[in-house]
């Protein structure tokens, strides 16, 4: 009955890591659905003011993003500390938010053009002077679907 | 000197570290994030009518440049900004001559408050020193109002919370059928308690 020869001890199976490859290529196509690419990088402050009512802001192809903050700290020697709005990758004073939204509305498919909304990030320590100027923009170019982007929490959080 | 047939067997043992490289390179670039806000229609830039309205239809909130509220005219926390809307809307105190009354309002019955939630506006102006944060709030507490009374509704008639039935009726795997229906009670719930917000042109401060 040799042949059942012993095993020597501490000889441990290597672990096969030949799913390794599949293991991450599934967490990689994972990640590549469910999240987005950033498009712009932000230059302004902007902590979003909370609110409970919301709506989720889904279909990312019918939104336009419009920021409002003060300049974050390296743009602030030349911008200054007063909220300004960005567009896209600039900043921009109120008269141009008109023709940016005009210049987005002509970048989607025809099917979307009516549908679009404008979603406001705004920073919550901006003043509503600005706000209100913006909204006259929009109404301007008939952008009337407006989303006020918010966190998600207790509204009551917004004095501090 | 033929050259073997045989191919040479691709070494497979990079690739998790190449998976990997991809994954963490994805995992740096993007972002999940799913906005959430508050939904608003501006109304259209056009030349409208004057209508006239009673004053007592409207419920007037001012939002002055120290963050400060006034609901007709008097200081009232915005903690308490929700209940004084619920007050207003679910008021129901059109019993004159002429006017519909509101079968279906729980509120005081108060002849010097709006008649019905269809003729009730609030009117919303705000500083322009306001800050965001706290316009927001009270954009907030007044959508809570509206939702606070049209979930009273929708339980009673339907036995179903509102909420739900709205995200029912967006969820992409609810049938045609089912949408039907509920489109018809969202709807009635909806025009039980109309969603009217009045932002007049906002008023410059007069100090500097």
């Amino acid at each position: 009955m040799a042949k059942f020869t012993k095993k020597k001890d501490g000889d441990l199976p290597a672990v096969s890591t030949a799913s390794l490859p599949d293991i991450v290529f599934m967490l990689l196509f994972f990640f590549m659905t469910v999240t987005t690419m950033k498009d712009s990088s932000l230059m302004v402050e902007n902590t979003l003011p909370n609110a409970t009512e919301v709506k989720k802001l889904e279909k990312k192809d019918r939104v336009i993003y419009i920021f409002v903050g003060t300049p974050t700290r390296e743009y602030q020697k030349v911008f200054g500390t007063e909220p300004r709005i960005q567009l896209n990758d600039k900043f921009a004073n109120v008269d141009e938010v008109g023709s940016f939204i005009l210049a987005e509305r002509a970048k989607k498919p025809q099917e979307l053009q009516n549908v679009l909304t404008t979603a406001l990030k705004v920073d919550k320590n901006a003043n509503m002077g600005l706000i209100a100027d913006i909204k006259q923009e929009l109404r301007k170019v008939n952008a009337l679907k407006v989303n006020y982007t918010t966190y998600e929490g207790d509204a009551f959080n917004n004095l501090q | 000197m033929g050259r073997t047939r045989e191919n040479p067997e691709v070494h497979a043992g990079s690739m998790a570290d190449i998976a990997f490289l991809l994954l963490i390179f994805f995992l740096v670039t993007t972002t999940i994030e799913t906005d959430m806000g508050l939904d608003r229609k501006l109304p259209p830039d056009i030349d409208t009518p004057v209508i006239d309205l009673y004053e007592r239809n409207v419920l007037r909130i001012i939002l002055n440049k120290n963050d400060e509220l006034l609901v007709e005219d008097e200081v009232v926390p915005i903690t308490k900004l929700k209940q004084v809307a619920i007050n207003f809307l679910d008021n129901g105190g059109g019993l004159k001559e002429g006017a519909v009354s509101c079968t279906y309002c729980m509120g005081d019955r108060n002849p010097e408050s709006s008649d019905n939630p269809q003729k009730a506006i609030i009117s919303l102006n705000s500083d322009r020193n306001a800050t965001y944060g706290t316009y927001v709030e009270v954009q907030d507490q007044i959508s809570a109002a509206y939702n606070a009374l049209r979930e009273r509704e929708s339980q009673r008639l339907f036995n179903k919370s509102f909420s739900s039935m709205e995200d029912l009726y967006y969820a992409p795997e609810t049938s045609e059928a089912s949408k039907a229906v509920l489109k018809d009670q969202i709807e009635e719930i909806r025009s039980m308690f109309p969603m009217k917000l009045s932002e007049a042109e906002i008023q410059h401060s007069n100090q500097l």
